[in-house]
């Protein structure tokens, strides 16, 4: 080995460091700023266009992205198998996975976290329990469960949000558990525990600090599975009711006309690749930054 | 490892009696009244009741839990509603091609993952790995459905070049496995990177330097034998959402495959069928699961001699 | 006892003069995401043939980085040799491509490590990893490696070993397990062998016996060893000669007794008196004041004057160099610049 090299590494080294740490900044701010978009869009463009998902004009269906409908706009991705402009489609179909993805997290995060404090904190047979009941659950390919639960359920945006939140309690609720018990036996734990801290303030106000770390780590990455799942449930018929925008229906409608429009099943897709490539960016920078130990595939 | 091997084998089967016993409650109880699901709120009362009895309806829930379990034991799983056929005899024709594309999958997978994921870990944090990384990033955010419709575009539709529906020739193969390969690929190539990068660190891999073994050797000898083991055990919990993709994959394709029996049979209201595909394909990922558990005893010592 | 040499080395000389291993002005920067350290500063020391240098310091002062940049063990691409020689058999070490310095890795020098439960590959039978070097290195078949393999566990003093030789690392006890290391070590018959704290994991009593297997080898062999440790009494038996190491440098070296008895730098003596001993029992522990400095951010002048108790304006504007003190042999150096008024003390 020469010095010349020597040097040169060491200036690379320090170089890629300076990098990764503008590079977690970027991987933050820019996910946000794209999401943020996309709600933004989700709100405004169905009303700017009058969406209306039950409104059919047949002359104007089937257009290519771009033309020039009759009165003189232009349909920035064309027009859909009802006449119905595509982009706005698009928008309020993520309006719905945007819902479905909060009202999901909300209430299996809620649940999971939950029931995970409690299993890790108490222990015995509650933890026994809960992991024998994630065992069974986790036995089921994810999709399974979710499509078996909707296909009896029906259709329907509160039992999608149902049925999505009885899939994703268990990823919650293991996260909590194992934070809850490395806590356990920390300082200041043991500390809240001397003074006094009865099982639910060491619960909620000890514990639970301690976990929002990891589970706002996991819950953007969360976000982006549930989004998948609701367009994969409504793809297959088993998600939102027929009228309301999915951009998974929107490209099960699109497979008809695959030859003919190939705009309606491509466009909601890239949508969607572009909102779980958000949440995907952000939940990895977000782990990066709070806790590069729960790196995993 | 004669106990490690008994302590898996009795969750695993603990773990498909949960299954089963999810399953009949969710097609069981949760529907007000299968049979109004069935045949539609006005239907007669006369056909609604034959359903009933049809479907065993009309016996305790404990009789029919009963019936459930035992005939998942000997192999009766019901009879299709639509089909008029056994549901397992419906299962048993199509459950090989579904097979048939999963080992592919798994296959093509393997065989990309394994060299990407090698490189990307010896080039770790340089230009190659970052390509990998961002590229297998990328790949899993692609929606399986979507993909697998816009590859149908392209080399169906427009190139005509492979076939769209069905399942006649290899060729029709091709599009349904390179879908359901793609997130496994991706999710294969980290974990062979991370799993690779983290036992290069170790300390016998420095050993196996001093002892002046080739770089070579070090690799693939002393550390891919090592990183192998979490590798594979990652592999089982992934061939889980592997099933779940071949369901969606054997959609967009028409693929006759146990998945697209599954989806046809949600649309027909065949609960029977519903229930059966559910439970066998839950069934294959325990035992898929339990056999990777008994790999992971044989490869690592330290388990197989454990004390 | 040999003296520090200056200047290159004629590689054709093979004198008893020559040094087996001349390290000279050696230099390791590690760059971190904070800046780059400088693990090893101007470094130097000789090994003749057969005879045994102790390298002893604190942790972080650099003795493994030393043992790390003579195998070209060194983490890439964080650290690199910046600047020195590494003088063996008429190359130099430093200079060369690491796979060429690999090819002496386990023929001409050998090294164990500090926890040989980790330092062993967790797959591998002991017996493979013992014939390994005689498999890949001499293209031995697998009958005779195994045969040589044996021979060695038994030579290190490894109970029943026609049957454990087929066991796995985990099912051995620590000592038996840095035995197995130093078959391994020994396995081509190194003209060098380098023990990197080959007994901070392992219990007392078993640390005794295993640098007693090291003297007794190294009988044997005739081989000369370089041991890295922190403890000094447990070199104190086996190493003729030592060096102390304190951020990345050589603060003093010369033979062992010497130095034990009179040291000529504080950051010796300190050590020493902080070693519980019979004559202190009740008596309070004296540890250094202060903690190793970090190498980010060495203190100007000597980098020892922040813990020194008796350090001057001088020590904080030079930084010494290693000399021999004033009315001492050649063999004992010290980097300090009140050596004369230590010994003095003494």
């Amino acid at each position: 080995m020469t010095a010349a090299a020597p040097v040169l590494a060491v200036n690379a080294t320090m170089r890629r460091a300076r990098r990764a740490r503008r590079g977690v900044k970027i991987r933050i701010i820019g996910p946000l700023v794209v999401i943020g978009l996309i709600i933004v869009g989700a709100i405004a463009i169905p009303i700017a266009y009058d969406f209306d998902p039950m409104h059919a004009d047949l002359l104007a269906r089937l257009t290519p992205p771009g033309s020039v409908m009759s009165d003189g706009s232009t349909a920035l991705l064309g027009t859909d198998q009802i006449g119905s402009n595509l982009f706005a489609q698009i928008m309020a179909g993520a309006r719905v996975s945007l819902l479905v993805g909060v009202a999901t997290l909300a209430i299996s995060g809620l649940v999971g976290v939950a029931l995970g404090l409690l299993a890790g904190h108490f222990g015995g047979w509650i933890d026994a329990t809960l992991m024998r009941i994630a065992d069974i659950q986790l036995a089921f390919p994810s999709i399974l469960l979710a499509i078996l639960i909707a296909s009896v359920l029906g259709q329907g945006v509160g039992n999608i949000i149902i049925v999505l939140s009885i899939s994703n309690w268990v990823v919650f609720a293991r996260v909590a558990r194992s934070q809850v018990l490395s806590l356990k036996n920390r300082e200041y734990v043991e500390a809240a525990r001397t003074l006094g801290a009865g099982n639910w303030h060491l619960m909620i106000r000890t514990l639970l600090p301690g976990c929002m770390a990891p589970v706002i780590v996991v819950a953007t990455t969360q976000f982006a599975q549930v989004i998948l799942t609701e367009a994969s449930l409504s793809f297959l018929g088993v998600g939102v009711p027929l009228g309301t925008p999915s951009l998974g229906s929107t490209i099960f409608n699109g497979t008809q006309y695959l030859s003919t429009a190939w705009w309606i099943s491509t466009f909601p897709g890239v949508v969607l690749v572009i909102l779980m490539l958000a949440f995907g960016i952000l939940g990895d920078a977000l782990r990066d930054k709070f806790d590069p130990t729960l790196r995993s595939a | 490892m004669v106990g490690y091997l008994v302590r898996r084998l009795f969750l695993a089967v603990f773990v498909l009696w949960g299954v089963a016993t999810v399953v009949f409650l969710i097609v069981r109880v949760v529907p007000a009244d299968p049979a109004l699901l069935i045949a539609g709120s006005d239907a007669p009362a006369e056909q609604l009741a034959q359903i009933r009895q049809d479907l065993g309806l009309d016996q305790s829930m404990l009789l029919q839990y009963g019936r459930f379990l035992g005939g998942a034991v000997t192999g009766d799983l019901g009879q299709s509603y639509s089909m008029k056929q056994p549901a397992v005899t419906l299962i048993g024709q199509v459950l090989p091609n579904t097979a048939l594309l999963a080992v592919l999958a798994c296959v093509v997978a393997l065989l990309l993952a394994f060299p990407l994921g090698l490189i990307a870990a010896l080039r770790a944090n340089r230009a190659v790995d970052r390509v990998v990384t961002t590229g297998s990033l990328f790949t899993q955010a692609l929606p399986n459905f979507w993909i697998g419709v816009v590859l149908l575009l392209v080399f169906s539709r427009t190139l005509k070049w492979l076939p769209s529906v069905g399942l006649d020739g290899p060729k029709s193969l091709i599009l349904p496995t390179i879908v359901l390969a793609l997130p496994f690929v991706s999710v294969l190539t980290r974990m062979i990177r991370n799993g690779l990068l983290e036992v290069m660190g170790e300390s016998y891999i420095q050993t196996a330097r001093a002892k002046g073994l080739s770089e070579r050797i070090v690799i693939f000898r002393h550390a891919v034998r090592n990183a192998a083991i979490p590798v594979i055990t990652i592999v089982g919990l992934q061939f889980g959402t592997l099933l779940g993709g071949a369901v969606v994959t054997e959609s967009v394709f028409s693929f006759p495959g146990i998945g697209r029996l599954l989806v046809t049979s949600i649309q027909l209201r065949d609960y029977n069928v519903v229930q059966a595909c559910v439970l066998v394909i839950a069934a294959v990922f325990v035992i898929i699961n339990l056999v990777v558990d008994l790999m992971y005893g044989l490869l690592d010592p330290r388990v197989r001699l454990a004390k | 006892m040999t003296t520090t040499q200056t200047g290159p080395l004629d590689p054709s000389t093979s004198t008893s003069g020559t040094p087996l291993l001349s390290v000279q002005d050696l230099t390791v920067e590690f760059s971190t995401a904070a800046g780059v350290a400088r693990a090893l500063d101007g470094v130097s020391f000789e090994v003749s043939a057969g005879e045994t240098l102790a390298i002893l310091g604190e942790s972080g002062c650099g003795k493994s980085t030393t043992a790390q940049a003579i195998m070209a063990l060194l983490p890439k691409p964080a650290g690199a040799i910046t600047s020195g020689k590494i003088l063996y058999g008429g190359r130099d070490l430093a200079a060369e491509p690491v796979s060429k310095v690999r090819e002496v890795c386990g023929t001409e020098i050998a090294m164990i490590f500090q926890d040989p439960l980790s330092s062993l590959n967790p797959v591998f039978r002991v017996g493979a990893q013992v014939a390994e070097p005689f498999r890949r290195r001499r293209g031995m078949g697998r009958r005779d490696a195994w045969a040589r393999a044996l021979d060695l566990l038994k030579r290190v003093g490894i109970p029943d070993a026609e049957t454990r030789i087929n066991d796995y690392p985990h099912q051995f006890s620590g000592g038996q397990r840095q035995r197995i290391m130093i078959a391994m070590a020994l396995a081509l018959d190194p003209k060098l062998l380098i023990a990197d704290e080959p007994t901070t994991a392992l219990d007392v009593t078993v640390q005794k016996q295993v640098m007693n297997l090291l003297a007794d080898l190294q009988a044997e062999t005739g081989m000369a060893m370089v041991l890295i440790s922190h403890d000094l009494g447990v070199v104190a038996e086996v190493a003729k000669r030592a060096a102390i190491m304190y951020a990345g440098r050589i603060v003093e070296t010369g033979p062992i007794r010497d130095m034990y008895d009179h040291p000529a730098h504080p950051y010796t003596s300190g050590l020493l008196e902080s070693i519980p001993s019979q004559s202190s029992v009740g008596g309070r522990l004296k540890p250094i004041v202060g903690s190793p400095p970090n190498l980010l951010d060495l203190p100007s002048g000597c980098a020892f004057n922040p813990r020194c108790p008796f350090a001057t304006d001088r020590c904080r504007d030079l930084a010494p160099t290693l000399r021999t003190p004033e009315g001492w042999s050649e063999g004992h150096q010290a980097a300090c610049h009140l050596s004369e008024e230590m010994l003095a003390h003494v």
